[in-house]
């Protein structure tokens, strides 16, 4: 079931919202509608379904709708028109029209929230403020501070709970904020922009913190972000928002691959391949390898060629008329330990940075196998390319 | 131009039958309010003045050490009283002192809340902000003769000038604080599912505390820089031998008055001042 189903969903702020949804329909721009009503489109005709346990990131530039949509899943935001189910329970709940006492039981328990300026009450000391959701719900004292304290533990920063918010650094206040989102045990959070404020080794740091909290809590997280290499690095699926719309949500791998727009491709073009490719979408196909009497040539100048048994597996190889060892490699098995000379066989599923590393122990390229037959070959023209960003222009050439 | 000046606009008449119609029609009312407010400030004074000197003394102290934990201060406080003591001023000292609590009392009492409805509702305050420049630029000579015809003389009609001119004070700063409160703040209160009532008074209260305690400083303030008018209606205090002083051309007594006046306004200034200031920085 999904979590978060948002269907339809228009987001306008202004005082004549029916004039500019019409005005909408009618295909007519943002800007134009800025004019002729003075209101603004925050989110134009928006359709994501979020499972659970997922991380789904809105990645857009500043202005492009991605946390006016986010705001709209808690209601900070109200919806103009469409539908936004949450769940509760065995239930979904319309977040558009539910009424108020339903929308702060979704806040209290269902649906909680990470700010980017962190947003913590400067009068409370870091323990009030983990605590301050539970006080919302009705918490009693001792109870909510025995369950902050708990959560604070989680983060780290137990030994901080009497200092106030003005005493910690950025990445702390921040893991505050989470904690404090945490603290509500609501299985959707919200995240917008959370790290942006920080410097890049604790935002790389916070972030690895993050996958690690999902990966043993299992929420569902709604994350936005104006970084692609952020959003490839925790998002299980992205969503890219251009002027209000929605214009590519799929995979990492997916947007990496094939960019719809060159918007898309803009931003993808700026990014680092390296942890969100894996060997299938770099390689050279094996149909493309020249052949030479009964032999496939791997690098001409050197003289490496392999051979093939009949049903299309890797029998044997040889570099210079010296016939080479043949490995085969599995995820997680240390890389280090690789020989050189070695010609290593993996499955294409292997990551980018993986079949680099190999390569670079190895010094020879890295052939793929998939259910026993060889269907590719991954040299160093193939990592080029991508690390260029060219993967996807081949593609679509 | 003859046209002009020959056909004044009975304005200030239009006033007098308005007040004429209040004290012919809401006589009880008033009658009520000045009997009950007047009893409460006597009695005020009486509880004070049934005390030995030392006992408020001890008490000032006291609280000038639980807000601050600064002996200097409370050595001041005590020299300060000791000196209004020993120039004979100590009856009119509380007398002042209960007058300017019970008008900081009341205005806090009345601005607060108006200046959190004002915040919520930016139409409210469309409304009022008018009629509080009006309260503060009005000379207060002015409004003491209706209040004086409609109370009667005495404290009460001193107090209610007091309030009036005062009153503005907590309203626009608990405005300021208040509609000051950092969004991301207000959101976050909430995201967490506060009602608005909690919202209230666990988050936009908080927040525009540093404010509202800079308005009730500035409440006291005011009230007692009203003591010398309050006097001239008829209030008990110290503002009452610096008008005889001013009738009688009486430098010394003048002089003393007035010192009594400073000191106990930097006595209420320094203990109420800090606690705010603090929280802020």
């Amino acid at each position: 079931m999904a979590a978060i189903s948002i269907r339809n969903v228009d987001v306008v702020f202004g005082d004549s919202i029916k004039q500019s949804l019409a005005l909408l329909d009618k295909g007519s721009t943002r800007q134009e509608i800025i004019d002729t009503t003075g209101d603004v489109v925050g989110v134009d005709n928006a359709c994501i379904e979020v499972q659970e346990g997922e991380i789904c990131v809105l990645m857009g530039l500043s202005g492009s709708g991605k946390s006016s949509l986010l705001r709209a899943v808690n209601g900070l935001n109200s919806v103009s028109r469409g539908e936004l189910l949450v769940q509760d329970g065995d239930q979904m709940v319309d977040i558009a029209t539910c009424d108020a006492d339903k929308l702060r039981h979704m806040r209290t328990s269902k649906v909680s929230m990470v700010f980017q300026n962190f947003a913590l009450m400067p009068w409370m000391s870091v323990v009030d403020n983990v605590a301050f959701g539970l006080d919302m719900k009705g918490m009693g004292k001792q109870e909510r501070r025995a369950k902050a304290m708990e959560k604070l533990e989680m983060v780290g920063l137990s030994e901080w709970k009497d200092k106030l918010p003005h005493e910690l650094s950025g990445g702390m206040r921040q893991r505050v904020g989470l904690a404090r989102a945490f603290a509500m045990d609501s299985d959707i959070l919200l995240m917008d922009e959370p790290f942006s404020a920080l410097d890049p080794l604790i935002r790389s740091q916070l972030q690895d913190e993050l996958i690690e909290l999902q990966q043993r809590l299992n929420k569902t997280i709604l994350f936005v972000s104006h970084d692609l290499d952020e959003a490839l690095k925790i998002g299980t699926h992205i969503a890219i928002m251009e002027s209000a719309k929605i214009i590519q949500h799929g995979k990492p791998e997916e947007i990496v691959l094939n960019p719809k727009t060159p918007y898309v491709a803009d931003f993808v073009a700026h990014t680092n391949p390296l942890n969100v490719l894996c060997g299938r979408s770099l390689m050279s196909d094996s149909s493309d390898l020249e052949v030479s009497g009964d032999q496939w040539v791997l690098n001409q100048h050197d003289n490496t060629f392999i051979s093939l048994d009949n049903e299309g597996k890797v029998a044997s190889a040889s570099r210079q008329e010296l016939p080479l060892t043949l490995h085969h490699w599995h995820e997680g098995e240390n890389i280090e330990q690789l020989a050189e000379g070695l010609l290593v066989m993996a499955s294409p599923d292997v990551s980018m940075r993986s079949a680099i590393e190999i390569r670079y122990k190895t010094g020879l390229p890295l052939l793929l196998e998939e259910n026993g037959r060889l269907v590719g070959m991954l040299s160093d023209k193939d990592f080029y390319h991508a690390l260029l960003g060219r993967h996807f222009t081949v593609d679509e050439a | 131009m003859n046209w002009i000046t020959e056909n004044k606009l009975p304005l200030g008449s239009w006033m007098e039958a308005f007040v004429d119609w209040l004290t012919f029609n809401a006589a009880g009312f008033f009658d009520a309010v000045s009997v009950s407010l007047e009893w409460m400030i006597i009695s005020m004074v009486e509880i004070f003045q049934w005390f030995p000197p030392f006992v408020p003394m001890a008490m000032t102290a006291a609280i000038a050490w639980w807000l601050h934990r600064s002996i200097p201060l409370v050595i001041f406080v005590v020299a300060a009283l000791l000196l209004i003591l020993n120039l004979g001023y100590w009856q009119e000292m509380l007398e002042t002192f209960v007058l300017v609590l019970a008008a900081t009392t009341l205005s806090v009492a009345m601005g607060i809340p108006i200046g959190i409805v004002a915040a919520h509702k930016p139409w409210v305050y469309t409304i009022l902000r008018p009629i509080l420049d009006l309260m503060q630029t009005i000379p207060t000579f002015v409004y003491l003769i209706p209040t004086l015809v409609l109370f009667g003389l005495g404290v009460v009609p001193g107090l209610i000038s007091t309030i009036i001119f005062a009153v503005a004070a907590p309203i626009r700063l608990t405005y300021l604080g208040i509609s000051r409160v950092p969004d991301d703040l207000i959101e976050a209160g909430k995201a967490f599912g506060a009602t608005p009532f909690k919202l209230l008074y666990k988050v936009e209260l908080p927040a525009a505390m540093p404010n509202i305690m800079a308005g009730v400083t500035q409440c006291i303030m005011l009230s007692l820089s009203m003591v010398v008018i309050a006097a001239l209606v008829g209030a008990d205090g110290l503002g009452k031998p610096v008008i005889r002083a001013l009738n009688t051309v009486n430098i010394s007594q003048g002089f003393e008055a007035g010192l009594a006046i400073v000191l106990v306004a930097i006595i209420l200034d320094r203990i109420c001042k800090a606690p705010g200031a603090k929280e802020e920085g």
